[in-house]
């Protein structure tokens, strides 16, 4: 029988599994950013306090979304590492790049990108 | 973030703490605020309010953003019959952290609980050392006066968030007869759910846990009804 990783509740990162995440990533000598959803509306997949982490590779773990605008934040957490300066993010139906982005379900959510120091 | 403060909430999660962290969105500025701390905060309500529910949201009229974090849900089960069986895994799945106690050892045998703590000892002996507290909920499975009642004085004493108890409405009321006889206040009897979970008819022992859960999970994240926040 093929296995299904997906399946096992273990290989779902909580969002507490995130942050410690990124401290591991940040120790081991990384560049960081953490983006956290912050507000909101309609049926957004994912709730307030929701990371998704990204280092300087573009790699990432964790989710704001559940995948609909994950392209897009990892992009702009990009710029945030090379900045430092964090940025307020918001996707949703009524915005052309998000319906881009794909936020399907018809929700709304606002993300805060910044870097860790 | 700054690497210390991402740090110090590593670190108060793993000591099983709660502590919010503030972002103030226009500056980017950050500080931690412990619960023992929130009476001396401007926004005490909205942090109060957000704490008890275990959410993450906005405060001050939006202008700063509190990280809310608290505790993984530790589910103890007393009593490792049937039902605890179906119970353990799909409280794994929720990500509780669970611990099935049961002084007979044949019931609580690793075996029939992969992956779970298993402890094969009498409550009262070893729930003092497993650290109840307000983010921990307690489940009682085993119709055994001599495993219940221990367990939901300790559960009462730690202030669990839940504690629900298996039986008939016949096997509660002497349970609470007994409880009345130790001297546990009235108020307190109220704060045990029984019978146990959701009324949703369940009746496998699988569907059983489902109603279980459902009741625990409404008990820690449920906004109160509008009349239970105006009495």
């Amino acid at each position: 029988m093929l296995s299904h990783p997906e399946m096992e509740p273990r290989m779902i990162a909580s969002d507490e599994d995130v942050l410690r995440a990124a401290q591991e990533w940040r120790t081991a000598g990384r560049k960081v950013a953490i983006a956290t959803v912050i507000e909101t509306w309609g049926s957004a997949p994912r709730p307030a306090g929701s990371h998704l982490l990204v280092d300087g590779e573009a790699a990432f773990l964790g989710s704001v979304s559940g995948g609909c605008v994950e392209s897009e934040v990892v992009s702009e957490a990009l710029e945030v590492i090379e900045t430092g300066v964090p940025r307020l993010l918001e996707f949703g139906v009524a915005d052309e790049t998000a319906w881009k982005a794909g936020l399907s379900c018809g929700g709304r959510i606002k993300v805060y990108v910044e870097r860790v120091d | 973030m700054r690497s210390d403060l991402l740090a110090a909430l590593n670190a108060e999660r793993a000591a099983r703490r709660a502590t919010i962290l503030l972002t103030y969105l226009a500056s980017g500025a950050q500080r931690l605020v412990r619960p023992a701390e929130i009476s001396r905060e401007p926004l005490r309500e909205e942090l109060e309010n957000l704490l008890r529910l275990g959410r993450s949201g906005l405060v001050g009229g939006g202008s700063l953003f509190a990280l809310v974090q608290v505790p993984p849900i530790r589910l103890l089960i007393l009593g490792a019959a049937h039902i605890a069986q179906a119970l353990a895994p799909m409280a794994h799945f929720l990500g509780f952290n669970s611990v099935i106690i049961d002084p007979r050892s044949a019931f609580a045998a690793p075996e029939r609980f992969p992956g779970c703590e298993v402890i094969a000892e009498w409550p009262q002996d070893v729930l003092p050392g497993l650290g109840l507290d307000p983010y921990t909920a307690m489940v009682l499975l085993a119709h055994e006066p001599r495993i219940d009642d221990p367990g939901i004085s300790a559960a009462l004493g730690a202030q669990c968030f839940y504690i629900g108890a298996l039986g008939s409405r016949k096997t509660h009321a002497k349970r609470l007869e007994r409880l009345r006889a130790a001297g546990i206040a009235e108020s307190d009897l109220a704060r045990i759910h029984a019978p146990i979970g959701l009324d949703i008819g369940a009746a496998s022992p699988a569907e059983i846990a489902v109603s279980i859960l459902a009741e625990i999970i409404a008990a820690r994240r449920r906004k109160p009804l509008r009349a239970e926040q105006a009495a």
